[in-house]
């Protein structure tokens, strides 16, 4: 699971716990995409998942306003976005405590049948 | 890349080992991905850069095919372990890094909670047998809600005009794109599809308020 698809769970679940193993891939970088994405997503959530991982890789907590055009900064987000992958670990729901394990950087979002 | 290059590319797709009925699990035939793909790609220009979402994305022929055609990312959603191991295998045998997989109930997730988070949505759903009845509608509304500009997805063509009728009351505009002849696997004979769902966004039809265009295309 990469942080961009943790992202945009976040609204189901906040943050990565527990993680156990975490890969770091290669992925081309793409500005364009990097830019697009960066007003999509919850910056403090990435933040913090980043930093929970040991991967923060410098972000700033809050959002600089002229992001687009430093690509210094773009990169860094690229890393975080796309080339850090969590494949073990859990995501835990901040409301209900209840949490999702991640098997082989896939998280599983089924609830047991005792938590319907 | 040519269609027929993506088409033979998407032949190295594993598909289900044991498709579990129930859940609907048949793949969507590489000559048929490879046109919607190849349509979405080059007339609408969805795909490449774009943040994608395959609901139902089994053993991920439509992700494999959207991240070859260069999304930016491509996230298949299913329901089921075995299809998504599959899928994994497929991801890795193509060693393409721009796809990752969620297992979930598409039909449990809260369609508010991802309003507008991915691009484009792309789908083959399962239909709803009698068990299930309106599943393909419920991805669709999810689907719906997830896209900011478009959703292409696969229908049958007999439910068309109830598709319109949806479409009309959640304020989306629906096109048929093409019609497909649906080459379904004996098992599945039983099946007739034919249609590809296209929704467009307030983006691409800026300033008509929240005005969504869709159009069903199949070959
Ligand atoms: C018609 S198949 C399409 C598979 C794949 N997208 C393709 O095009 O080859 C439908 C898929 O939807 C999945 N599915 C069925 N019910 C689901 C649900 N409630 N939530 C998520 N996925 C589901 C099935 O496991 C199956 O892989």
């Amino acid at each position: 699971m990469k942080l961009l698809t943790h992202n945009m769970l976040t609204s189901h679940v906040k943050g990565v716990t527990k993680a156990t193993e975490v890969k770091v891939t290669d992925v081309d970088f793409n500005s364009e995409f990097v830019s697009r994405m960066i007003p999509k997503i919850e910056w403090s959530v990435l933040v913090e998942a980043a930093d929970t991982l040991g991967h923060l890789n410098d972000l700033p907590r809050d959002l600089p306003p002229d992001y687009e055009s430093s690509e210094d900064f773009l990169r860094k987000v690229h890393h975080v976005l796309l080339e850090v992958e969590v494949l073990e670990g859990n995501l835990k729901c901040p409301e209900s405590g209840r949490e999702f394990p991640i098997t082989k950087g896939v998280p599983n979002m089924l609830l047991n049948e005792d938590e319907v | 890349m040519k269609r027929k290059e993506l088409e033979s590319c998407l032949q190295q797709v594993d598909v289900f080992e044991k498709p579990k009925l129930l859940l609907e699990q048949y793949p969507t035939r590489p000559h048929i991905a490879a046109c919607m793909l190849y349509t979405i790609h080059n007339s609408f220009d969805d795909i490449e850069d774009k943040l994608v979402a395959d609901l139902g994305c089994g053993c991920g022929v439509l992700s494999v095919g959207a991240a070859v055609l260069g999304a930016g990312l491509c996230v298949g959603f299913d329901i089921d372990e075995d299809a998504l191991e599959i899928c994994s295998r497929n991801i890795e045998e193509f060693d393409l890094k721009n796809t990752d997989t969620i297992q979930c109930d598409v039909c449990a997730l809260v369609p508010e909670r991802f309003s507008n988070k991915f691009d484009t949505v792309i789908m083959n759903p399962p239909f709803g047998t009698k068990h299930n009845k309106g599943m393909d509608m419920q991805f669709l509304k999810m689907a719906l809600s997830m896209s900011q500009t478009a959703v292409y997805s696969l229908h049958k063509s007999s439910t068309r005009e109830h598709i319109q009728k949806k479409a009309d009351d959640w304020n989306v505009k629906m096109e048929v794109i093409a019609e497909l002849k649906y080459d379904l696997p004996a098992s599945y004979k039983f099946h007739k599809k034919t249609s590809i769902l296209y929704d467009q966004h307030s983006l691409r039809r800026y300033k008509m308020s929240q005005n969504r265009t869709s159009i069903l295309f199949g070959c």
